[in-house]
């Protein structure tokens, strides 16, 4: 099968079993579980768009919460001083991609680490600057809290992670995914055979935080109190990371898969062990890097690949 | 104006801690081309080491570096043995990539650890002479933190002395300028690695030992430290231990200037803001070459 047949399949189970999840508030569940799949359907967001820039552009993208919280940032201030939620959440998203930009354009002219510790000083600048100006807890004011209905948070997390999936699906398939894959991997080799490597880059960056924005967005819709400077933590990064790689860096599924376990394993461990969960992913997540860097997508494929070897020989 | 003057002093005092942070750092990322996100937490495993020792065996904490650098200098040979030596046998552009998600890996497993461990409580050795203060002219200078900046200069000096004297010290300059030069005339360059990892570790040590020894120490401090490296290393560029430590230097008093400026809530975004300048105008730093 070629791989943009692959990739289409995968968006169509995936899109599927998302339909099926959007019949699970018909069903009067009990909150925490439509609490759980909320949670999960924010990290498919998370995971598959910082997937866009590492998996496809082959860009580490250290400064992830950056975008995120900014989107958090003026989604929440936009909608509590009255905007349509989605209005304040657009505008979120378009402030996270403008800054992104800008950093973007002064750091992807240098090529590898430079992107990564702008990013990441990014982040951490940004989080302590919100920290310092807004230190009070931003909770939302009683009548909102009245009016608060849980329905409406999860299907905007269903249909976000619905266009994240899609939004991923069509990259992967098109022409600009193609050249991206190129710039990961031989950036030379792309740039000479007629692939503008920066604006590429740059496209990629765009559409990861927008999404990620987005996210950042819905977070600030969802919970009724937080620290402004919460969603700028770096482990919203973290997260992100150790989800794309656990599952499988530049595929479709890989990231969706890394999602649901790790957001699995995350409230089951820590239920017993606080902070302990860190530990274990901060251990798989090296060893992922240097012995299987497909995550689990090329683990699957490799144990396909033997028991298929072993069907044929018997 | 006094007031002024004693916010850059201050700015001065801990801009040699950036320095000697980032000393370590640029001494990895110049000779093996890896970057390691994880620095900062090397420099928190070092303050705890000493704090421990203070806690446990009563040891003073300037003296504890005699403890703790050669126990740095072991954990790096461990790192580079069991991560990083994997690492430096990609080319170039995979090098740094893994590189970076390895230090995150490494960090976020130390940090988790380490709030294990020693709890997320942040820790300050406390000594007889903490409160002294020497006074000139209307400002006064903190004699712990006056000491901290002195060994920091004393270490860069001693690592500039390594490099330029030593064997394996020219060895390391010679794969940082060219590694397959290096190789071809005979140097055993993964040897030189180890030898570079392992003393960036034990700057990172000699760092944290300083930081908890003049400020504190808490689990969640490596990022931080990490970030002020880096910038650093931006603003310095590779290649030049003393620049490197000038570096410091002028980040930390840029740092004051600005909170002085715009007050203390603004006092990061200056580094971003020098950071973004540095990277879009000089990409090889102010002194490098």
């Amino acid at each position: 099968m070629t791989a943009a047949g692959h990739e289409r399949r995968w968006a169509v189970v995936i899109l599927a079993a998302l339909a099926l999840l959007a019949l699970l508030p018909l069903t009067a569940p009990r909150e925490d579980v439509l609490n759980f799949v909320f949670l999960v359907l924010l990290a498919i967001t998370l995971a598959e768009s910082w997937n866009i820039v590492a998996g496809y552009a082959g860009q580490v993208n250290l400064g992830h919460a950056a975008f995120f919280g900014l989107g958090a940032l003026v989604t929440r201030t936009l909608w509590t001083a009255g905007a349509p939620v989605l209005l304040a959440m657009a505008a979120g998203a378009a402030t996270a991609t403008v800054f992104a930009l800008v950093i973007g354009v002064a750091a992807f002219r240098l090529r590898g680490a430079y992107f990564a510790i702008g990013t990441l000083a990014l982040g951490e600048i940004l989080r302590t600057t919100v920290g310092n100006v807004l230190p009070e807890i931003s909770t939302l004011p009683t009548a909102t809290i009245a009016g608060y209905r849980l329905t409406q948070r999860y299907y905007l997390a269903l249909g976000l992670a619905a266009v994240s999936v899609i939004a991923v699906a069509a990259l992967a398939t098109s022409r600009i995914g193609l050249g991206m894959r190129a710039i990961r991997e031989d950036e030379e080799a792309a740039e000479s055979s007629g692939v503008g490597a920066l604006s590429l880059k740059l496209t990629a960056l765009a559409l990861s935080t927008a999404l990620a924005g987005l996210a950042g967005g819905l977070f600030a819709y969802y919970h009724i109190s937080y620290y402004p400077s919460h969603p700028f933590g770096p482990h919203w990064t973290f997260d992100a990371l150790l989800m794309t790689y656990i599952g499988g860096v530049g595929t479709l599924q890989g990231p969706v898969l890394g999602a649901v376990l790790y957001v699995v394993l995350k409230e089951y461990l820590a239920l017993r062990w606080v902070d302990i969960h860190l530990l274990i992913f901060g251990a798989l997540f090296v060893a992922i890097v240097l012995l299987l860097p497909g995550g689990l997508v090329q683990a699957a494929e490799r144990a396909r690949a033997v028991l298929g070897g072993a069907r044929r020989a018997a | 104006m006094n007031v002024l003057a004693q916010q850059l002093l201050l700015g001065l005092l801990i801009g040699g801690l950036y320095g000697l942070a980032a000393a370590g750092l640029s001494l990895v990322f110049g000779v093996m081309r890896v970057l390691n996100v994880a620095h900062g937490e090397l420099i928190m495993l070092g303050g705890y080491g000493a704090f421990w020792l203070a806690a446990l065996f009563g040891v003073d904490p300037f003296a504890s570096l005699v403890l703790v650098i050669p126990g740095s200098l072991a954990l790096g040979a461990l790192l580079y043995w069991g991560l990083f030596g994997f690492v430096v046998r990609a080319h170039e552009e995979t090098r740094i990539k893994n590189s970076l998600l390895i230090g995150f890996g490494l960090a976020l497993a130390l940090h988790a650890l380490a709030v294990r461990l020693w709890t997320a409580d942040e820790r300050s050795i406390p000594t007889s002479y903490g409160g002294a203060v020497l006074s000139v002219g209307e400002l006064a200078i903190p004699l712990v933190r006056l000491a901290t900046l002195t060994l920091a200069l004393v270490l860069i000096g001693a690592l500039q002395l390594l490099l330029s004297h030593w064997r394996w010290g020219k060895a390391i300059r010679a794969t940082a300028e060219d590694w397959q030069a290096a190789l071809l005339t005979g140097i055993d360059i993964r040897r030189a690695y180890l030898i570079a990892f392992a003393l960036g570790t034990a700057l990172a040590g000699a760092a944290g030992t300083l930081v908890t020894v003049a400020y504190s120490v808490s689990p969640s401090i490596g990022l931080e430290w990490t970030l002020k490296a880096l910038i650093v290393v931006v603003l310095a560029g590779l290649g030049s231990t003393i620049g490197t430590f000038v570096g410091g230097l002028v980040l930390g008093l840029a740092e004051a200037a600005s909170a002085a400026a715009f007050g203390g809530p603004y006092r990061e975004v200056v580094g971003l803001v020098i950071f973004v300048v540095v990277l879009a105008v000089r990409p090889r730093g102010l002194f490098g070459r």
